[in-house]
């Protein structure tokens, strides 16, 4: 019965991590509309090449926070959380 | 040029040192304090010792060793860069720190605006300690950064800025900003405003620690692979040799580019959200006679501009 419930635990744990970064979409779209209408203008206007990019670089970083919670989420999920889960169920025990 | 001193020498040496020495001890206290461990894992900052406090025990972790250690490298360096300063015979050095000084009070200027130009130092610093921090991983060592204590400690230092620009038109004032553009938004305003500081730090430690996963990921999986493909032969099977090259050209991106850009990020989103909490055109009407040293104090600007203008016209 212990192992069931352990197995159940670490399953849940990995399935949980997997499932959280399917947040991923969203920066990866993000991203590549942002860096897709850079290239627009930069093609338009060649001389505001440096500009444009700062700003590209800048807005991804920011598109990209909400993956970034994902990503702390799931790495919570497979370092942190089984530790915690298993030992509140053996002191339950 | 003329010849050095020898005093100008040696205490160009001492500073040599104080960049060099705490690396070195970063590196000694991680070979000495490494507990064995077989294959590669994954981990937080190591514990180095705890003290007991009233309320907790305050834990000392490499995070925040290695933290000061980087520093003491930067104050090092500072005055590496500003000893021996000149109007004439200008070193290397010396054009170096100018232009980084220059570099810094341009950014600030642009983004903030004249009114916050003496937050130029406090911008540089934060984003040298940010970068330095972030490349503390091309030694191998535990990149202080990519432990949420570390960043949230700076991002609650300018979380504290953004209030206390917003309280200076008064804490009425502050209080009646949470209620735009209806009340009935203030338990989203106030989520907001505390999401500031934690999107953040978030922000820069998810991308630093992502990194370091992800190498470790990428080495654990080369071994593997190397082990699979080359394990038949006696010796070289044993060395891994898949390892060599590839994992360099990800450090490139994950601990230099990304390091530094996520150092700038940080900066910059300080600017924003510093310049953009304060309303400055309600200050002025409040108080006008700081309005008054205000146009003294950006005057000399004023009259450069005005006269780069005709400097312009006249071609």
């Amino acid at each position: 019965m212990l192992e069931l419930a352990l197995g159940i635990i670490l399953g849940c744990c990995a399935l949980g991590a997997g499932m959280a970064m399917i947040a991923g979409i969203g920066p990866g779209i993000g991203e590549g509309s942002a860096v897709a209408s850079a290239c627009e203008a930069i093609g338009r206007q060649p001389e505001s090449k440096g500009q444009v990019t700062s700003t590209m670089l800048m807005g991804c970083a920011i598109a990209e926070t909400t993956g970034l919670y994902a990503l702390v989420i799931a790495i919570l999920l497979l370092f942190v959380a089984p530790k915690i889960l298993v030992g509140v169920l053996l002191a339950a025990l | 040029m003329e010849k050095r001193s020898k005093a100008f020498k040696s205490m160009d040496m001492l500073y040599l040192a104080m960049i060099i020495l705490p690396v070195v001890c970063a590196v000694a206290l991680k070979v000495l304090t490494q507990p064995p461990s077989d294959g590669i894992e994954i981990t937080g900052a190591l514990i180095y010792f705890v003290i007991d406090m009233p309320i907790q025990k305050l834990y000392i972790t490499e995070a925040q060793i290695n933290s000061w250690l980087v520093l003491i490298s930067l104050f090092g360096l500072c005055l590496f860069l500003t000893h021996g300063l000149d109007v004439r015979n200008t070193t290397y050095r010396q054009r170096v720190a100018e232009w980084i000084v220059e570099k810094t009070e341009s950014l600030v200027k642009d983004n903030m605006g004249e009114y916050f130009k003496g937050f130029a130092p406090f911008i540089g610093a934060i984003m040298a300690l940010s970068a330095f921090s972030s490349l503390l991983s091309l030694f191998g060592l535990f990149p202080p950064t990519s432990d949420l204590n570390i960043v949230a400690g700076w991002a609650i230092v300018v979380f504290i800025l953004i209030t206390y620009y917003k309280m200076k038109c008064g804490p009425l004032n502050y209080l009646k900003s949470f209620c735009e553009p209806v009340a009935l938004l203030a338990p989203i305003n106030v989520v907001s405003e505390i999401a500031t500081p934690i999107s953040m730090s978030f922000r820069h430690y998810g991308n630093i620690l992502s990194g370091t996963v992800i190498s470790t990921l990428l080495a654990a999986g080369l071994t593997g692979l190397s082990q699979f493909v080359l394990g038949w032969i006696p010796v070289i099977g044993d060395l891994a040799l898949l390892r060599i090259g590839l994992p360099a050209i990800l450090s490139i991106y994950f601990d230099v580019f990304s390091g530094c850009l996520q150092a700038f990020i940080f900066a910059m989103l300080t600017m924003v959200y510093v310049s953009g909490g304060f309303d400055m055109d309600l200050y002025f009407r409040k108080h006008p006679e700081k309005a008054d040293d205000y146009e003294e104090y950006i005057g000399d600007y004023g009259d450069y501009s005005e006269t780069y203008e005709d400097y312009i016209d006249s071609y």
